[in-house]
């Protein structure tokens, strides 16, 4: 499933001989494919920034002026430096596990991990309100003992976690394969104790793939909807995320304001986009993508 | 493969292959410890919930006409949703890889927006461009064709979604075509349809199903884009996963976890087609 | 490679300063949290309660000297109920409709279950009406609720399972139509009618009226009293139209403690007073200034008791019985509107 996020490292093209489209051909796909980018890709992003300017830059600026607005970017920071990291432990142990042995059941431990990729947020959301609400299997007894976990950050950050899941794991796993163990071996027989080995062969060898996930992963963790939504139970100024603050400022009339925070998850996914870009053009080889595995 | 004498020392090492590798037993223990915490017990516990109602209990909440529908809508728009975004990310794929424009990487580069934008903020400003007196709802209207609020909505909010996943699966592997076998194929005399058609396509195909099944898996599952556009009318533009929160609204946990198992189970199966394609492709093609 | 672990380092501390800021910042939130107090409240009573909040936080500073932050949350009322049910830790409840804080007494007995009696004029410090907004200059001239199953009206009304405002609206249509001939089976079937010209059920009274007033969908919008006069200042009166009908349904949003809660959080007395506070002349004259309609009419000002209009109000209870009938009857699985929405398919 890792391919969803391949750079292309495209062989330059040679000019057209027999082997391709005539110009007009070329000239009207180009133009199909481009007019269709636009149109479902572009313009919604462009609606955004209209909106939130449509009112004038004083306007766009009061929505942050709201204190309810800065802890919704605060509660969102917060759960990106909780659930990313832990996400790039999990993904590192489990890469090395997986990459680096040989182990019956390994294909299904790979599918399993992959599961979040395909489970509705809703449903993502909703399987810790049966697990932890209190009409849920440990409902009572975290009541008991006094432990919040819906509707507060751990409930918040858990239904993050889940989501990116496999996001680090997917795009490691394949760069290690791919990467064997011939260097590690080497630096081990050269009497290098194993988390030494770690530092100063995997990790350099990992380093832009990591760099890579690192900022798919906290994209999806700053921008998760549906399984948050599911979880937090919407209290302003406690529980509202960045996606949830705008869901509320747009139930409340306040289309510009929802617009102008939205704006601000936009420009996140700009520069996500500008910088994953840049390390597919760069690293490309160091990446685990845009080489049929 | 060659079979190596086993060292009989430990469990874990008639477990794995040996290796002068070190880390597999807490990278592995903690990595099961994860999976099983966060994905799979919470999973558990949403199975366990839905089976309380039995076998029969589940069929009868898949088989009540609302979520009936709600479940042909999810699965039947997605479905559809899928098939345009590969037909076009397809199309995207091959221009992006094949032709050289000016402007290109920036297109490249976009075709990832749906994966960085919060669907939130994709649903609101798909709303906003669709609605009647919206950017591209207006000239729609006057046509009258009606896009927010009604399955349309949710087939737009659907493509955007999955359009990445069709574009990016095929993407690698047209970059990877040899052209010296169109070009064999055109010197042999088939004219450039024929060499598409019957050199070209074939071996792409397994990737197009596998961008089809992400894209679909992706659809069915979405919520946050959906909502906003979608008018969320029973038996009309209700989708499965707002169907989810409404039965939790109802305080109907059983009937809520039930339509969550279906869709999860509808989900492994998803994945199950994904990896049977790869594994066929990979005995067919030599890769997937 | 000296070059590669010079930069890695460098990563690596950016990283580690980056983590320790978001730390900080994110304990300095928590750090600043004083005496608090939650109230889970329905959709239109956002505008509202930030007020009341805010002049309840002075009125118990000028009465205890401490600060008090009064935290609100907003949805459809049912799904507000359910997110108390799973454990939100919630003081007090002001939902839109007795059954959801029924619902929340029923499931987790955090509420007591004669929670009505608990406060004044059966636990409701303020009622509303529903009646239509339209738009501007009622060009399909709808007038009372017959006019809502004319073939070409298209009606905008939230989901009943999900919103008290969309179970009001319900109950009106079928109370109007019971008013008629008292007969249940007709009146029944005018609600089906009226739900055949709904293209569009939200979850919650907001999200139909964005879908009115923003999207531009739909000839009436049946909803809150108080939330048609917002619409009116919100989106400006030169677009929209209120026309209240003869006659309407008497809605009674209802308050209560979440007892189990504020003990154990210690804070029983400020919630109690929070309550409490609801009924004082201040908070009734800030309900009728946010177009509620306040019981105690003499707090209000008379300038906001002149747009309440005299509507003929009846009881949903005087025409189908306990609060657990009417959920029972309408809304419950296999109710009323189930029976109707499969039939109207």
């Amino acid at each position: 499933m890792s391919e969803i996020f391949s750079p292309i490292a495209v062989p330059a093209a040679k000019p057209a001989q027999v082997a391709s489209e005539g110009a007009a051909t070329r000239a009207i796909l180009i133009g199909i494919a481009v007019a269709f980018l636009a149109l479902f890709l572009v313009l919604p992003l462009f609606a955004v920034f209209t909106q939130a300017f449509s009112k004038g830059i004083g306007a766009f600026l009061d929505a942050f002026r709201e204190p309810d607005a800065w802890s919704a970017i605060r509660l969102t920071l917060t759960v990106a430096v909780i659930a990313v990291p832990f996400n790039v432990v999990f993904g590192l142990a489990a890469s090395w596990a997986i990459a680096k042995f040989e182990f019956p059941g390994k294909s299904l431990l790979i599918t399993l991990i992959d599961l979040p990729f395909s489970v509705s947020p809703v449903v993502s959301g909703m399987i810790y309100v049966l697990l932890f609400g209190s009409q849920g299997l440990f409902g009572s007894w975290l009541i008991d003992h006094g432990i919040q976990i819906l509707f507060a950050l751990p409930g918040i950050v858990l239904a993050t976690v889940f989501v990116t899941f496999p996001f680090v794991a997917r795009e490691l796993i394949p760069l290690m394969q791919e990467q064997g163990t011939a260097e590690e071996e080497a630096a081990l027989t050269l009497g290098a104790s194993g988390l030494h080995a770690f530092r100063t062969v995997t990790l350099p060898n990992i380093r832009w793939g990591l760099l890579y996930s690192v900022l798919l992963c906290n994209a999806r963790a700053m921008g998760e909807f549906g399984a948050v939504s599911v979880v937090s139970g919407h209290i302003r100024g406690l529980t509202n995320t960045i996606p949830l603050h705008v869901e509320i400022l747009y139930n409340e009339y306040n289309f510009v304001a929802a617009f102008a925070v939205a704006s601000l998850l936009a420009v996140l996914a700009l520069i996500t986009l500008v910088l994953k870009s840049v390390l597919e053009w760069r690293f490309a080889g160091e990446l685990a993508h845009g080489r049929a595995h | 493969m060659v079979e190596t004498p086993r060292p009989k020392t430990s469990l874990l090492r008639t477990f794995r292959r040996p290796s002068v590798i070190p880390g597999f037993g807490i990278s592995f223990g903690y990595t099961l410890t994860c999976l099983g915490l966060i994905v799979l017990l919470p999973l558990a516990g949403l199975v366990a919930k839905a089976s309380g109602l039995g076998l029969s209990g589940i069929w009868e909440v898949a088989t009540d006409p609302r979520v009936a529908s709600a479940l042909r809508i999810s699965f039947g728009v997605s479905a559809l949703a899928a098939l345009v975004a590969s037909a076009f990310g397809f199309l995207v794929a091959w221009v992006l890889t094949r032709y050289r424009f000016p402007g290109r990487k920036l297109v490249d580069a976009a075709v990832d927006l749906p994966f960085a934008l919060p669907t939130a903020v994709a649903g609101i400003a798909l709303a906003s461009l669709y609605a009647p007196d919206g950017l591209l709802g207006a000239p729609l209207a006057r046509l009258g064709i009606q896009v927010a609020y009604t399955p349309v909505g949710i087939f737009i909010a659907m493509v955007f979604i999955g359009l990445p996943f069709a574009v990016r699966t095929v993407q690698p592997l047209i970059a990877e075509i040899d052209k010296e076998i169109e070009e064999a194929s055109a010197t042999l005399g088939a004219t450039r349809l024929v060499t598409l058609t019957k050199v070209v396509l074939p071996p792409l195909i397994p990737a197009v199903l596998t961008g089809f099944a992400l894209a679909f898996a992706r659809g069915v599952g979405e919520y946050g884009s959906i909502i906003f556009i979608a008018g969320n009318l029973p038996y009309v533009s209700e989708i499965a996963p707002l169907l989810i929160v409404i039965k939790l609204s109802e305080f109907d946990y059983g009937g809520a976890a039930a339509i969550a198992t279906i869709m999860l189970g509808i989900s492994f199966l998803t994945l199950l087609a994904i990896n049977l394609i790869q594994a066929w492709s990979r005995r067919r093609f030599g890769y997937v | 490679m000296k070059n590669a672990a010079a930069r890695g380092r460098g990563i690596r501390a950016i990283g580690l300063s980056l983590l320790a800021g978001a730390g900080l910042w994110a304990g300095m939130g928590l750090a600043s949290a004083e005496t608090a107090l939650l109230n889970v409240s329905y959709d239109p009573t956002r505008e509202l309660y930030r007020e009341i909040n805010a002049a309840f936080a002075e009125d118990w500073k000028a009465k205890t000297g401490e600060t008090i932050t009064v935290r609100a949350s907003h949805g459809g009322s049912g799904a507000q109920a359910r997110t108390v049910i799973d454990g939100v830790d919630a003081d007090v409840v002001t939902l839109g409709i007795p059954s959801d804080i029924d619902a929340i007494a029923r499931l987790t007995r955090k509420i007591p279950e004669d929670w009505r009696s608990k406060l004044p004029n059966t636990a409701t410090p303020y009622t509303s009406t529903v009646v239509f907004l339209v738009r501007k200059g009622n060009p399909k001239g709808v007038k009372d609720w017959a006019d809502l199953v004319k073939p070409d009206v298209k009606v905008i009304t939230p989901n009943p399972k999900t919103s008290a405002g969309g179970r009001w609206n319900f109950l009106a249509a079928w109370g109007y139509a019971y008013n008629q001939d008292k007969d249940a089976a007709k009146a029944d079937a005018f609600v089906g009618q009226v739900y055949k010209n709904v293209p569009v059920l939200d979850t919650g009274a907001r999200g139909s009226t964005v879908t009115f007033a923003q999207r531009g969908l739909g000839d009436v919008l049946p909803t809150w009293e108080n939330e048609a006069y917002l619409v009116l200042q919100e989106f400006g009166a030169d677009k929209f139209d209120i026309v209240s009908p003869p006659s309407s349904i008497y809605a009674e949003p209802p308050v209560a403690l979440v007892a189990a809660n504020a003990e154990r959080k210690g804070t029983t007395k400020a919630a109690q007073a929070y309550l409490d506070f609801l009924y004082t002349d201040r908070a009734q004259a800030i309900f009728a200034k946010h177009h509620y309609r306040p019981i105690k009419r003499e707090a209000a000002a008379r300038a906001d008791l002149a747009q309440l209009p005299e509507i003929k109000l009846f009881k949903i209870e005087d025409l189908q019985g306990s609060w657990d009938e009417i959920q029972k009857r309408n809304f419950d699985a296999g109710g009323l509107f189930d029976r109707l929405s499969r039939a109207g398919r």
